[in-house]
């Protein structure tokens, strides 16, 4: 047997005083497959050591929070007995080392998430975040990134409807490929991953294990190097044909009521998936790997154990119901094959050609997996109000704006992925929320993933908060109620004090948040260690936010609709340019205070608009983030194919028409409506100007010139397929 | 009007091209396993969009022989109308029903987007209710959709009104050959097109242009 040395230990990466802690669990010292079991279990992705006891003070409850954190997604009541059930995860690191794959995978991992809960998945986000465009590797990745997003997707036929792409220096060595999902379920038909009861068959369904992926986990949970490349073997394969009939046949199954618990094979495969369930059913868990249906030959239980082969379940089922369980999955030509028990022992107990390979108490792998209150130093925040070029013509700076990597059009990524399948697609990407018609009914969720990471670098805290504020005020724009969000935090090493201090004060930026606009956190993940020879990525707490439309006849879209329409601008405009995209793009300058979040604002703001559109007398309206008012106001006119012209009365005009001032809305209201409106803000104490009115086939700016709506609208559409095309190269797959 | 949509593994829009069936024709069509060996009498075979077999080897090459197409071919053979949608206008070439191939799009990307369409051909059981020359827009969703045939097999569709839709020429999503979307098979009653009429059925869902196919066929077939 294996002599434990402590080369090997650090190989798991595990410390001195973990292992320390393994033998002192244990009463011995481990063999090697046991080794392996607590490296996947106690690494970071798996345990959130370095987070957990920082995620304790997100707020995660309300009435309509059916499940909070801890299950494979969160669950929310929408009405009618319906559930919506979310989360967004992480695949970055694999997306690096191999882009098709590393985000296909990434997409049926998630995907499973949310079916293993017995829901069907309905609309799928993405956040991505990628080098500078001018770096070597950028175009490569987001070819493939895209491509396996999309191949992964589109075979699984459900519609990805929207997401964020954004370009940073920062994350030239580390790109981010953040996936969510959603999916709808019936309230009372939910399924949960805790084992429980003793004596139950646990049986093995999907793919065969193969040796890919062998310490993923591992990988996700340590920072990259030039050697990273050689690290290609962890990243996994994906077959979404496999996956499509998974998911059939697991709803097939989940319609009967065989099933006790059930959960998806992914990082750390069917060591992860069987601890967690028998650690929440209080159970211990019995298995043989000779039954694990297997790919290859001669694998050992080490490499079984941790491998993360794709499109696998576990689930446990009531005693006597396996050969209906199996008639199902043989329909489906999936493999089925009951590999253990549930035990009375509270034991992880793996066998292996006759012998007992490893034996471990399943708390020790759970809840004695260490947390740790690693030292954070807090940074103090970008201040000031950076100086600017007050010549600029603001009309050229727009069509240099609107054609800048980070404002451009994404239709260049979106034409790849199927967004409209399903045939409940009722907003399809580019708008300021997807929304998704719940079938059969006039509902529909609204879906949206953000965050502004240059925000959150200058500004931790203000920045996670300012990435929840926009997220609910996406779903405000489109006229749904904002119900909850999934959270995706991706940082560098926490190791380091003044990473752990960006990661702490997001997190309080997130809670606060969450807690002013009730928009409780029901599902999330992290990824650390996003890091390339010492470099972190910018702070990233991305956040998928999730709302309700009741009457889907009743939302608002981006487009100008009508010729003479008032355009009426909601929220107070300050002209606050720091860390703006214009000072950014114009100036060259990352610098100044990021714009505040004014919670109580930003909440009566955003609910006054939505019963505007509810009550169905506005239909038109944008959100305001980067780019400023200008950027909302141009982004309307090429989506309505109209111009407009408008007149500013409150400053100068640069950071009027280009500053970021939060919880702010552009609208289009039809002449009648618009006096009535200004009287109900009024009233209502919310900002209200109006700022002059839609029609022909240009932007003019009172004062400072004018723009042809298609010259903004080529200056727009060119810049993606334009970089992309100078020397794609395309995926091999 | 008795219709059955045929539902492979990793189809995907089965259950779409159901709602376009129910909601224009009043009746639910059959839902058809592709390892029967049968289709239940029905006035029209319906084979969906999606990955069936996950498109490996070749789109639709394993779906075609598949032991539902066996009988799907026979009673074609016989006059059945049949219509294949996106990967199921793969199948149908790949199982000898339809002329020509679906080749990778000319841009090498799956590519999702309404596009516009001409109505070529009104004389037939799924355009009748069109006008000849009609303008409309249905998306396309494909990465292989790039209709290909020799010449004189593309002389003959044209020489015999069996294109029945065409990509606007502006328009052309995938570098199909004279921009052709749809083709009618030699007696007319099996029809493959790339783009969705299923998924425009619904104002909400960006426009209606696709129920006039569905009503063309209960009109042709009840």
């Amino acid at each position: 047997m294996t002599v434990i040395t402590s080369a090997i230990v650090r190989e798991h990466g595990l410390s001195d005083a973990e292992y320390a802690r393994i033998e002192a669990l244990l009463g011995r010292a481990p063999n090697l497959v046991e080794l392996g079991i607590f490296s996947v279990m106690w690494s970071e992705h798996c345990s959130y050591k370095s987070t957990r006891a920082h995620l304790k003070r997100l707020p995660t409850k309300a009435p309509w929070v059916l499940q909070g954190p801890g299950e494979n997604a969160g669950v929310i009541d929408i009405g009618d007995g319906d559930a919506a059930i979310f989360k967004m995860e992480s695949h970055n690191h694999p997306s690096f080392i191999e882009p098709y794959q590393g985000a296909a995978t990434g997409v049926g991992g998630i995907m499973r998430d949310v079916f293993t809960m017995g829901a069907r998945p309905v609309a799928m986000m993405n956040a991505l975040r990628f080098g500078a465009p001018e770096h070597e590797k950028t175009r490569h990745l987001v070819a493939g990134v895209v491509a396996g997003i999309g191949g992964y997707g589109n075979c699984m036929g459900v519609p990805t409807v929207g997401g964020e792409v954004n370009f940073h220096p920062s994350y030239n060595g580390n790109i981010l490929v953040n996936a969510m999902c959603v999916g709808l379920a019936r309230a009372d038909r939910i399924f949960k991953s805790a084992a429980e009861g003793a004596g139950n068959p646990v049986v093995y369904i999907g793919s065969k294990t193969g040796r890919d992926g062998i310490h993923g986990a591992t990988m996700a949970s340590a920072e990259f190097n030039e050697d990273s490349q050689e690290k290609r073997p962890t990243v996994q394969v994906g077959d979404p044909f496999t996956e499509k009939l998974l998911l059939e046949a697991c709803l097939e199954l989940m319609a009967t009521d065989a099933i006790i618990a059930i959960q998806d094979m992914g990082a750390a495969g069917l060591t992860s998936s069987s601890a967690e369930m028998a650690s929440k059913g209080g159970s211990g868990i019995e298995l043989d790997l000779d039954h694990v249906p297997q790919r290859e030959t001669g694998m050992t239980a080490y490499e079984m154990l941790l491998s993360e082969s794709q499109e696998r379940m576990l689930a446990v089922l009531k005693p006597g119901r396996e050969p209906e369980a199996e008639r199902i999955f043989q329909k489906w030509e999936l493999d089925f094959a009951v590999i253990g028990r549930t035990t009375d022992t509270d034991h992880f107990v793996v066998k292996h050609e006759g012998k007992i390979v490893a034996d471990i108490p399943v708390q020790a792998l759970a809840d004695e997996a260490p947390v740790y209150q690693r030292p954070y130093v807090a940074r103090n925040p970008a201040a000031g109000e950076p100086a600017y070029d007050r010549g600029r013509s603001i009309v050229d700076s727009l069509k240099k704006l609107m054609g800048s990597p980070d404002i451009c059009s994404r239709r260049w990524v979106w034409e790849q992925y199927d967004w409209s399948v399903m045939a409940d697609t009722v907003q399809p990407p580019g708008g300021d929320a997807a929304v998704v018609r719940v079938h059969g009914t006039d509902k529909a969720l609204a879906v949206t993933t953000d965050v502004t990471p240059r925000y959150c670098k200058a500004d931790p805290f203000e920045g996670a908060k300012q990435a929840v504020a926009e997220a609910w005020r996406n779903l405000s724009a489109v006229g749904a109620k904002p119900l909850a969000v999934t959270d995706n935090l991706n940082f560098g090493n926490p190791e380091k004090p003044e990473i752990m201090g960006e990661i702490a004060a997001c997190i309080d930026g997130i809670a606060e948040a969450c807690r002013a606009l009730d928009f409780p956190v029901i599902s999330g993940n992290c990824s650390l260690y996003n890091e390339t020879n010492g470099e972190a990525i910018l702070p990233t707490p991305a956040i998928g936010g999730v709302g309700l439309i009741s009457d889907v006849r009743h939302m608002a879209t981006i487009a100008l609709k009508r010729e003479g329409d008032a355009i009426i601008l909601i929220g107070e405009t300050k002209g606050q340019l720091g860390q703006s995209l214009y000072l950014r793009e114009i100036e060259g300058l990352e610098e100044g205070a990021v714009p505040p979040v004014d919670l109580i604002v930003e909440r009566r703001n955003g609910e006054f608009v939505r019963r505007l559109i509810e009550s169905g007398q506005v239909d038109t309206v944008h959100d305001i983030s980067d780019g400023g008012l200008l950027v909302a106001l141009a982004e309307m006119a090429i989506a309505g194919g109209m111009g407009a012209k408008i007149a500013f009365e409150i400053g100068h005009a640069i950071p009027c028409s280009f500053g970021e001032d939060q919880g702010r809305f552009l609208l289009g209201v039809p002449g009648p409506v618009a006096n009535r409106l200004l009287a109900e803000a009024e009233v209502a104490g919310v900002p209200a100007v109006l700022l002059g009115e839609t029609g022909g086939d240009r932007i003019a700016v009172a004062g400072n010139g004018e723009i042809a709506v298609a010259e903004l609208r080529r200056a727009h559409e060119s810049w993606f397929p334009a970089f992309m095309s100078t020397s794609e190269i395309l995926p091999t797959n | 009007m008795k219709s059955a949509v045929v539902v492979f593994p990793a189809s995907n829009c089965d259950r779409d091209a159901a709602m376009a069936l129910e909601q224009v024709t009043g009746t639910k069509p059959a839902m058809v396993w592709h390892g029967d060996s049968e289709l239940p009498d029905v006035d029209l075979a319906v084979l969906p969009g999606g990955f069936a077999y996950g498109d490996y080897l070749r789109c639709g090459a394993m779906a075609a022989q598949s032991p539902i197409m066996r009988d799907v071919k026979a009673k074609a053979g016989k006059g059945l109308t049949v219509l294949g949608v996106c990967n199921g206008f793969q199948v149908l070439t790949e199982a000898g029903m339809l002329p020509g191939a679906l080749m990778r799009n000319a841009g090498l990307k799956f590519v999702c987007r309404p596009v516009a369409l001409e109505v070529d051909e009104t004389q037939s059981a799924f355009t009748r209710k069109y006008d000849k020359g009609q303008r409309i827009i249905f998306p396309v969703a494909h990465g292989d959709g790039n209709y290909f045939a020799d010449e004189n097999t593309l002389d003959r569709l044209e020489g015999e009104g069996r294109v029945v839709f065409r990509y606007a020429p502006e328009d052309n999503p995938n570098g199909s050959a004279r921009n052709i979307a749809g083709i009618l098979s030699e007696k007319r009653n099996v029809l493959g097109l790339m783009p969705h009429p299923e998924r425009v059925c619904d104002p909400l869902l960006g426009g209606t242009d696709g129920r006039a196919l569905f009503e063309s066929l209960l009109e042709a077939l009840s």
